[in-house]
């Protein structure tokens, strides 16, 4: 076990630094300099200001204080808002878009589980059909178009629920659905088929034979073992999510994480895009990183495999 | 009468020879097949046939190829001219779905949508097959090292936000349909790959590859005739299904501003533009796009579920 925590932490520190370096290269391969634009006109000032963001420097110098301003935590300044650090706009965007995320994901979790739960145990029957409906439709409708959908709908026409902003509970009852529909589809989905496999296996016979309460063989028997392929697909719904608040932080107009990054996207702020980018993606390594660790604790098999070849 | 009671009495022993004749057999005709071969593909399409949620995808998908073609022909509008004093108007014989904040046909816009949406996805689709096969079979068929350094590289690659990968990128080389789908094929790759490897690791052992290799098949035969041919299901569905993700990216990435851009008009750069239109009540400027990019990606999804049924031969009944 502790060997594969050990590798995983490995992988996630090439992945990590893989972006960091494609992010630098992208960034210095932009052409021109950030600061030819309207706010400098004089040589001097812009040399200046050159020399300050160590832009004048050779390409593998910058590289270098690049790698190590990271790895010190200091994402440098904002280019475009001078008096704003990078570490300045995550701290303040970050625990905004870090509670979306994470309602966000325990609305997906429960309510994905609980679908999929339902109409494996009535497979075929109408509860059935109507869930995996509501599931197709869910993973088809992107969620900015969801969201434009419920403002229209919820805010404007029926005034149930506050049309933007981030400041009450009610606030936040949009932005989460629109976010958490598609996740809890594809969790409904992955959850159901994996529950039909399970619910054939012996070990349930057993469980049924036994005279246990088909509620207990439900929870104790087979959703455990149904949750699996669930664990497995956290990952990539988290990464979905993560950009997923890119836009709905936007429609809404939530000063979260996403908001700054659209907006240094915008207005090409080259070191804000830079580090909101290095720290979205360490955080979603970090988080595939757990979700890995958890998938080999909830595993046993993972453990017996030390070479693991099929695995596909 | 007396002729019944004669075969009541009758056993096997005391029946006479002439009663029978003789049915020749032609031994030569033994081996042919007297119903025409239900190949794996036909079979598959038989199967998909039965699939009515999978059908109504696939017919919907090959309407709206004909309308991307066709559609914008039948209006005698262009797709960019602005007509400022007509914006706004809701759907009427002129204007079947209105028109737009700058007065453009939005029938018009849609059709122009779905070429760039169909583009993406299949464009996008077909890079990511490529090298998914190239990457994959090669890591699976050869196995040992470097298949440890192959998937290595991918786990590496796994993960990489895609979409914030692709944002810089357009932010670097600026926002054009190329880049797009250079962008997406870039990183969208990495599933594919992991498929194909899984199939071909686990068909390479089976017995008829094994038969075939020791009848002295070269590897190219038998990547060419058993591995791929035995790949193509999970490939077309995994394909049918990373379609509608190209899609959405596109649409994703034009409603924030780093999509295609004029003259291209994208479902999500008018989902974009209309955004402003809802709150004032001009529901159908975001209406059409959004309904044709949802229900674009429904039909893929559902065909892509269907595919998946059909193209099994484990699931056949």
């Amino acid at each position: 076990m502790f060997r594969y925590i050990l590798k995983r932490l490995l992988i996630a520190l090439i992945t990590l630094w893989i972006i960091v370096t494609i992010t630098f290269v992208l960034m210095v391969s932009v052409p021109g300099s950030p600061f030819n634009s309207e706010q400098t006109s004089n040589e001097a000032i812009q040399a200046n200001l050159e020399a300050h963001y160590n832009l004048d420097k050779p390409y593998h110098i910058q590289y270098l204080l690049y790698l190590k301003s990271i790895a010190t935590l200091d994402l440098g300044p904002s280019i475009k808002q001078p008096s704003q650090t990078v570490n300045d706009l995550l701290g303040r965007g970050f625990p905004i878009s870090f509670e979306l995320g994470m309602v966000t994901i325990i609305v997906a979790v429960i309510s994905g589980i609980l679908l999929g739960i339902l109409s494996a145990l009535r497979h075929n029957g109408i509860i059935d059909y109507l869930a995996m409906g509501f599931a197709v439709l869910g993973i088809s409708i992107p969620n900015f178009i969801l969201a434009t959908f419920l403002i229209q709908q919820l805010a404007v026409n029926l005034k149930i629920f506050p049309v933007a902003t981030w400041s009450s509970p009610m606030h936040m009852v949009l932005p989460v659905i629109a976010l958490a529909t598609g996740p809890m589809a594809i969790i409904a989905r992955l959850t159901r088929s994996s529950m039909l496999e399970v619910l054939t296996q012996d070990y349930i016979k057993m469980a049924r034979a036994k005279g246990l309460s088909p509620w207990k063989i439900t929870i104790k028997h087979a959703l455990r073992n149904a949750l699996m392929p669930v664990v497995t697909i956290m990952g990539t719904l988290l990464a979905g999510i993560l950009t997923g608040t890119f836009v709905i932080e936007q429609i809404f107009a939530i000063p979260g994480m996403g908001k700054y990054f659209v907006e240094s996207v915008n207005q090409r702020d080259y070191p804000v895009i830079m580090g909101t980018t290095v720290f979205y993606s360490a955080f979603l390594i970090f988080m595939l990183l757990l979700v890995d660790i958890a998938y080999g604790i909830l595993d046993p098999r993972i453990k017996l495999h030390k070479k693991e070849g099929g695995e596909g | 009468m007396k002729q019944a009671e004669e075969v009541t009495k009758l056993s096997p022993a005391n029946v006479p020879d002439e009663w029978f004749t003789f049915i020749e057999v032609d031994k030569t005709e033994a081996e042919t097949v007297s119903r025409p071969s239900l190949s794996y593909w036909k079979d598959a399409w038989r199967r998909l046939r039965k699939n009515k949620m999978a059908m109504m995808g696939l017919v919907f998908l090959v309407l709206l190829t004909f309308m991307a073609i066709f559609g914008p022909m039948m209006t005698p509008y262009d797709v960019n001219v602005q007509d400022r004093p007509n914006q706004y108007q809701p759907p009427s014989a002129e204007h079947w779905f209105g028109t737009d904040n700058m007065g453009r046909d939005v029938f018009t816009r849609t059709w122009y949508g779905a070429r760039i949406s169909l583009f993406v996805g299949f464009v996008a689709a077909i890079i990511d097959v490529f090298i998914g096969i190239i990457w994959g079979g090669i890591s699976g068929y050869k196995g040992g090292r470097t298949d440890n350094i192959m998937m290595r590289i991918i786990e590496i690659l796994y993960g990489i936000p895609s979409l914030l990968v692709t944002i810089l990128l357009l932010v670097v080389f600026g926002p054009s349909l190329f880049t797009i789908i250079l962008a997406l094929a870039i990183t969208g790759w990495v599933g594919m790959a992991r498929i194909v490897r899984g199939q071909v690791l686990q068909i390479k052992n089976y017995e008829f590859v094994q038969a075939s290799k020791s009848y002295g098949a070269k590897s190219g035969r038998i990547i060419r005739k058993h591995l791929l041919p035995n790949t193509m299901g999970p490939i077309i569905v995994q394909m049918t299904l990373s379609i509608p993700t190209a899609i959405f990216a596109e649409a994703f990435l034009s409603f924030i501003g780093l999509g295609v851009q004029a003259p291209y008009a994208s479902w999500g750069v008018m989902a974009n533009d209309s955004l402003g239109a809802i709150l004032s009540g001009n529901w159908w400027t975001l209406f059409f796009p959004a309904f044709f990019i949802s229900f674009t990606m429904f039909a893929f999804n559902v065909l892509g579920d269907g595919l998946q049924d059909a193209l099994d031969p484990r699931l056949r009944k």
